[in-house]
Parts: structure tokens; C-alpha cells; sequence
């Protein structure tokens, strides 16, 4: 049951990145240029919302479906990790025109070339598991 | 019920992407995509390669799922849902495509310079795919997350790393485009 649920949201999620373009390399390429506000009027309702959704969370202490306090862990504190992990993810998004959400939307949409794109993410996080110990964090 | 098959307007799928968020933070669970690329490492053996994968992946199971479920979602939406769905582009983004090849600009949903099938026999455009998905991978883990862990969860949580993170993917971004671009295309 559980796992239909899941199911679903990744198929509500999907959707929602197919038909708002977001799995569109062209759109991520406007983004880039500022010729459009379409991506960042979706980013910041997204965010607009999600604001207001995870302050209510924490205000109300509100409980998840099994009756757990919703936590969201914080993150390490640092600049250098989130800095030029950042930047190589955003050199790859802007090729590639995908982030890991939308490469397996297009997967379904029919865009067979972005196995490629995912074959080279899943290969990219091994490399970072390899010599994560010798970059700086 | 006419509008389901147009494109969606950003400030109604905008709503609908914190939904998602919601929803997962409901059931118990983080939005993050990328996490699943660190499973799908581990289920391929890379666990036997370094400790970074030495993990229960089982317990990722749920959100190997939602990544099953995006794809379900992909293709529902492209075969039931839409009327040959076309971005529609500020025209001068388009100009400029087509003046660096791009011809598809304005008649496909993504390139079909890229994501074709002749792609698969074209060497130039398979090492794009696949460089363009070594960075985004590797990014992503180093970073601790992509765009739905990072620009969505972790701001909407007004944490000060998600933010760093997210200036970095634009930064990445803008130098794609305007400095490498004009080298490979």
C-alpha cells in the first residue's frame, strides 16, 4: 500500500515537471540567458509556498502520517562543499539541460538519450564517492 | 478540463512542486532526487569500491519509488496529457538557437539535436550527454543535493547551505552558457 503511495507521488511529481516545462533543456537555456521569468516565477512560487508550508510545520509542531514531528535535519555548516559542488552541478544542468528529477521524466517521455545523461550522473556520483575524502568540505 | 492538455502556467505548477515537498514531509519522508543516484551506485556494487556507499539502500526503497513514479509521470504526461507540447520561448532565445544550430528551438519540447535518436550514433553529442551527466552527479553529492533538495526543500527551510549551494548552480549555469557554449556549439 506504502509503495503505491510512493508511487504516486513520483507520478504526481512527474507530471508536474513535464508539464511545467521544467524537464525542457530549452527552457533551463532561457533561464540562463534571463529571457524569460517562466523558470524562476516556477522556482519562486515553489519556494513562496514551501516557505509558508515549512513554517507552518515548525510553528504548529505538526505530526506526519505515522505521528512523528516532521523534521527537516539541517545541513552541515560550510561554504567550499556547497560552493564548487554547486557550481560543477550547474555546469551539468545547463548541458545536459536536467537535473535528477526531470532525467527520469524525459526516460518516460521518450527521450532515450538521457539514459546517457543518467549513466554519466550515476558514474559522476561514484567518482565523488571515490575521492570525496580528498576534496575539501 | 481542456487546460490539463496546454502547458502548464508557472505560478499554478510552482504551487504544485511545494505540494510535492508537503506531501513527501507527510508521509515521513525528504524531497531529494539525487540521494537515488547514490542508491542506484550502491545497488550496482560500489559498495565493494568505498564506504561512501556502504549504506542499507533498502531503506532508500521508498524513494527509488518516486523515482519510478517520475518516470510513470513522464510518460503519462507526454502521451495523455498534452497536445504536442512545445515551450514557448522568448523569441529572440530561439533566434539565438538556431544561429548555433539548434533548429528544433520552438518545434520540440527539448532539442532534437540533443535528445534524438540520431544521437546515439553522433559522438560529439553523446559525450554532452554524458559529461553534462558526470557533472550534474558528482555536483549533486558533493554539494549534498540538486535542485530538489537544495533550491526547494532546503531554502524553503531557510537554511543558509541550500542557498550557497543553489548561487552555485547558477553560477555553474551562467558559465555554461555564455562562456562554454560558444566553444562547443
Amino acid at each position: 500500500m506504502k509503495n503505491i503511495v510512493y508511487l504516486l507521488i513520483g507520478t504526481f511529481f512527474g507530471i508536474v515537471m513535464y508539464k511545467s516545462e521544467a524537464a525542457s533543456w530549452f527552457r533551463i537555456y532561457e533561464m540562463f540567458q534571463f529571457q524569460s521569468i517562466h523558470m524562476y516565477g516556477l522556482m519562486g512560487t515553489a519556494l513562496a509556498v514551501g516557505i509558508i508550508i515549512v513554517q507552518y510545520i515548525k510553528r504548529n509542531k505538526v505530526k506526519d502520517v505515522n505521528g512523528n514531528p516532521i523534521v527537516i535535519a539541517d545541513k552541515d555548516k560550510s561554504i567550499p562543499r556547497y560552493l564548487i559542488g554547486g557550481i560543477l552541478f550547474g555546469l551539468g544542468w545547463a548541458l545536459a539541460g536536467a537535473c535528477p528529477g526531470p532525467m527520469f521524466v524525459m526516460t518516460g517521455a521518450g527521450y532515450f538519450p538521457i539514459l546517457v545523461v543518467i549513466l554519466g550522473a550515476i558514474l559522476g556520483t561514484w567518482l565523488y564517492g571515490l575521492i570525496k575524502d580528498k576534496l575539501p568540505h | 478540463m481542456e487546460w490539463i492538455l496546454e502547458p502548464w502556467p508557472w505560478y499554478v505548477s510552482g504551487p504544485l512542486i511545494a505540494l510535492t515537498m508537503f506531501i513527501l514531509l507527510y508521509v515521513g519522508k525528504n524531497f531529494g532526487m539525487s540521494s537515488n543516484l547514490r542508491t542506484l551506485c550502491t545497488m550496482c556494487g560500489a559498495d565493494k569500491t568505498c564506504d561512501f556507499f556502504c549504506f542499507d539502500w533498502k531503506a532508500q526503497r521508498w524513494n527509488l519509488l518516486v523515482m519510478s513514479g517520475a518516470i510513470i509521470g513522464g510518460f503519462v504526461a507526454s502521451n495523455y496529457l498534452s497536445n504536442n507540447q512545445t515551450p514557448d520561448l522568448n523569441p529572440k532565445t530561439i533566434e539565438h538557437l538556431k544561429e548555433i544550430g539548434f533548429e528544433s528551438a520552438g518545434k520540440a519540447y527539448v532539442p532534437t539535436e540533443l535528445f534524438g535518436q540520431e544521437a546515439f550514433s553522433d559522438p560529439k553529442t553523446l559525450a554532452i550527454l554524458l559529461i553534462g551527466g558526470i557533472l550534474v552527479g558528482f555536483g549533486a553529492r558533493y554539494a549534498g543535493g540538486c535542485t530538489s533538495g537544495h533550491a526547494i526543500s532546503g531554502i524553503s527551510n531557510l537554511q543558509l547551505p541550500s542557498l550557497i549551494a543553489t548561487i552555485g548552480f547558477f553560477i555553474g549555469g551562467l558559465i555554461m552558457v555564455h562562456l562554454i557554449f560558444p566553444l562547443i556549439f
